[in-house]
């Protein structure tokens, strides 16, 4: 067994190995993530970007529970086709808030960056409840349960975590979260709270004004994505990268 | 921006060959051809042997 | 499987290893890639035929989804690598498990009921919204616990060896046990609302938002196919093909080449699942680069592990294992080619969000990581239980017919839908328009949707084939016709 005595020390001790391999994986890591805090340029400067509102927030809750992100995405890329169908291509800035961020990686059903406004509040009640009462050949799953009401009774608390990972969220809108919750869904919503939130959607949104429910959170979501910036006044050469 | 990735990129790319063509040339260096074929052994000398009997075919 | 059972010297009186701890993990190996195949197979349905969602909020196809992939990846491949790495770490180092029966076995409790309750909390409506990564932050904290006791079970027993030398499996258990730890740590910062006042335990914000996100959740979703599902499995591919082949691995010191050029250019690969979205370019760059320099060190391994049978063809005949653990090697081959080629732009802008993505998942999945399981588990059967023989080789045969039946159906399905449905959403027709709404495409993919599910009860049925098969040889049981003069003289 002499030919033993002569091999190199990684080969022999495990804890060179295991730094060796520490050493080599995370070089890829870090020269690919870190860069992307500190360069600048990687998130647009565009205005309209704002956190959501409790409301928006606990529908966006209600997304990521039921796994949507695995059919739909939320990342228009900038090819003719998508930005036909969809609309503009998804800029970075737009998702700045999401946390986590939502851009899905397969389109089992179609992309959903830009769905706000396209359909009614009816329409996407009824297609949640039963996908195949609008788009008969819709393969979705039917939510109806849904229709519940909503559970977000902690809603500053929410808001509050969300500030600690950098969402920029006032005092103020932390201490109206709970009040903002039901502010929303009212249909003389007060000028506080959109001066709050700029450009919510407000009213009832499912249908059902006798109560807050799920479904009104998760429609408030929908109706939000991909409208907050105003393309029609956002310079080219200001998203370009 | 793209300079500063530009030029780190060029000279990990050096680095890494250097790392690259080391690894290949102590793997394959002739003197350490007969050391590391009877690494290759080291599952085929297990201590019960019998095992080995009952595992294959 | 008492203490005095798993203690130095089992049954046989002959091995120096805990192997008891070894069997209970290859039992919840064929348990959970029963489960997981089921629930696979199940989701597959549902994208045929949407009434099976039952429209109840627990079997939506996005609550099971997460329990289907944990199952496979996490439960199935989990309990075999851990498994397998406890059984070769012993016999290569020619040491006993560092920490004994009793560690091994807390780990492996502690294992199982970490799946449970992922599973369970996935169908009860609790996650991060990560891909493969789904586990709330408590959940996350466990698993590093588990892991961290696993680390020290595997190394320690590494340090406590009387071979010399590190055999390569080893190298690739470790590098797989360290960079998923790291990789986990990374992609699961998050602050828990409770810590904020708030009434859940179950519910946290990633640390990270957007696009930051985005780069850390797929440099540790790539990488879990990485290092969880291809440097964890080439390591049982370079213990158990050597041994089955009874020669060693084709060139040992290619396997050196192999391991560091492998473990170093995955981790770069991340962003090739981030083409062309707002992730910057000099990122999906780097991605697509070390994504075409990966087809080499796969293929290095592949020539690797194929070229051990050189001159011993003949077994891939007589021997169904041997079979199972070639053509796993082939697949591998077959899917490391597949893979850099959709990482290339222009490829990818056709195959990304479409179902080949999923088909060149499976294909690696299934063709590679699951029949390289199949292999070593029809191997260790009988040499855990001490068994002459495996109860049936006829039934490993058939096990291996039904399953590729059943992974050509799936990936050929994906193929044609996958590149179907990426050609019909950029159709233009002659007057200019989109030629094709969203749900017409969603229509013309419902042929290919049965067929997957189709080929998905092919590989359930083999699953179920292979428990029958395990548990005749675990009771003794030799099929008639089937006694085997060489084992029978051995002992």
């Amino acid at each position: 067994m002499s030919v033993f005595k002569h091999h190199a020390k990684l080969e022999t001790n495990v804890f060179l190995l295991a730094v060796g391999i520490l050493l080599t994986v995370i070089t890829g890591g870090l020269v690919e993530i870190v860069p992307l805090f500190t360069i600048e340029s990687t998130i647009e400067k565009v205005d309209g970007v704002r956190p959501y509102t409790p409301l928006e927030l606990a529908g966006r809750n209600i997304y990521v529970r039921e796994g949507c992100y695995l059919c739909h995405s939320q990342m228009v890329r900038p090819f003719k086709d998508e930005v036909e169908r969809y609309g503009h291509y998804s800029l970075a800035a737009e998702s700045k808030y999401d946390h986590p961020f939502q851009w899905g990686s397969k389109r089992t059903g179609p992309d959903l960056a830009r769905v706000g406004s396209k359909y009614t509040n009816d329409w996407h009640t009824r297609h949640l409840i039963n996908p195949r009462d609008v788009v008969p050949e819709s393969v979705m799953p039917g939510y109806p349960h849904l229709m519940r009401p909503l559970s977000f009774t902690d809603a500053d608390a929410h808001l509050r975590t969300l500030r600690v990972v950098n969402v920029p969220y006032t005092d103020e809108q932390i201490a109206n979260a709970k009040a903002d919750l039901a502010e929303q869904v009212k249909s003389d919503a007060s000028q506080a709270f959109l001066a709050r939130y700029p450009g919510a959607r407000t009213g009832d949104f499912d249908g059902d004004s006798s109560k807050l429910t799920e479904m009104d959170a998760v429609v408030a979501y929908l109706q939000i994505l991909g409208t907050m910036v105003d393309f029609t006044a956002v310079k080219p050469e200001s998203i370009r990268r | 921006m793209s300079e500063f990735v530009e030029s780190l990129r060029s000279v990990w790319g050096l680095w890494l060959m250097v790392v690259f063509l080391g690894i290949v040339f102590w793997a394959f260096r002739p003197g350490n051809k007969d050391r590391f074929q009877s690494y290759g052994d080291i599952p085929l000398r297990d201590d019960d042997d019998k095992e080995r009997q009952n595992g294959s075919r | 499987m008492s203490a005095a059972n798993a203690a130095l010297g089992t049954q046989g009186g002959a091995s120096p290893y805990y192997d008891d701890v070894v069997k209970k993990f290859v039992l919840a190996s064929v348990f959970w890639g029963i489960i997981g195949f089921i629930a696979g197979d199940f989701i597959a349905w549902q994208l045929a035929f949407p009434a099976l969602n039952l429209d109840l909020e627990w079997t939506t196809f996005g609550r099971v989804r997460p329990v289907h992939t944990s199952a496979v990846i996490f439960a199935f491949g989990g309990n075999v690598l851990i498994g397998t790495s406890f059984y070769v770490v012993q016999r290569t180092c020619r040491a006993a498990l560092f920490g004994g029966a009793g560690f091994g076995n807390a780990i492996f409790w502690m294992f199982q009921s970490l799946i449970v309750m992922a599973a369970l909390s996935y169908v009860l409506g609790f996650s991060q919204g990560r891909e493969y990564a789904e586990p709330e932050w408590w959940i996350d904290l466990y698993l590093t616990v588990i892991w961290v006791c696993y680390l020290m079970a595997f190394a320690g027993t590494i340090m406590k060896r009387t071979e010399p030398h590190i055999y390569v499996a080893n190298w690739f258990y470790l590098a797989f046990i360290l960079t998923i730890a790291m990789l986990h740590l990374g992609n699961n910062l998050a602050v828990p609302v409770a810590l904020m006042g708030g009434d859940s335990w179950m519910k946290s914000y990633s640390l990270f938002g957007g696009v930051q996100d985005a780069m850390t959740q797929w440099w540790y979703g790539h990488n879990a196919v990485g290092f969880f599902l291809t440097a964890g499995f080439l390591a049982i591919m370079y213990y158990f093909v050597p041994k089955r082949a009874e020669r060693p691995v084709y060139s040992y010191r290619l396997s050196i080449v192999h391991f560091w050029a492998l473990i170093f250019l995955y981790i770069w690969a991340g962003p090739h699942h981030l083409h062309y979205t707002a992730l910057p370019d000099w990122a999906q760059t780097l991605g697509m680069t070390f994504s075409i320099m990966l087809w080499m060190p796969s293929w290095g391994g592949m020539i690797n592990g194929l070229m051990t049978l050189s001159g011993a063809w003949d077994k891939l005949r007589t021997d169904p294992v041997m079979r199972f653990l070639v053509s796993s090697v082939a697949f591998y081959g077959m899917s490391t080619f597949e893979g850099p080629m959709m990482s290339i732009k222009a490829v990818n802008s056709l195959s990304h969000y479409t179902d080949w993505t999923v088909g060149h998942v499976h294909s690696g999945a299934l063709g590679w990581v699951a029949f390289v399981s199949f292999g070593a588990l029809y191997y260790l059967f009988p040499v855990l239980w001490r068994r002459k023989q495996l109860y049936s080789l006829k039934l490993v045969g058939l096990h291996f017919w039904v399953a590729t039946v059943g992974v050509v159906l799936y990936i050929t399905a994906m193929w044609i839908s996958g590149i179907m449905q990426g050609l019909m959403w950029r159709a233009y027709d002659n007057l200019g328009f989109l030629q094709y709404s969203f749900i017409e495409t969603v229509e013309a993919m419902h042929p290919y949707y049965a067929i997957r599910a189709l080929g998905g009860v092919f590989f359930v049925l083999g699953g179920l084939i292979m428990a029958y098969n395990m548990i005749r040889t675990i009771r003794g049981d030799v099929a008639e016709g089937e006694v085997q003069p060489q084992a029978a003289m051995a002992r």
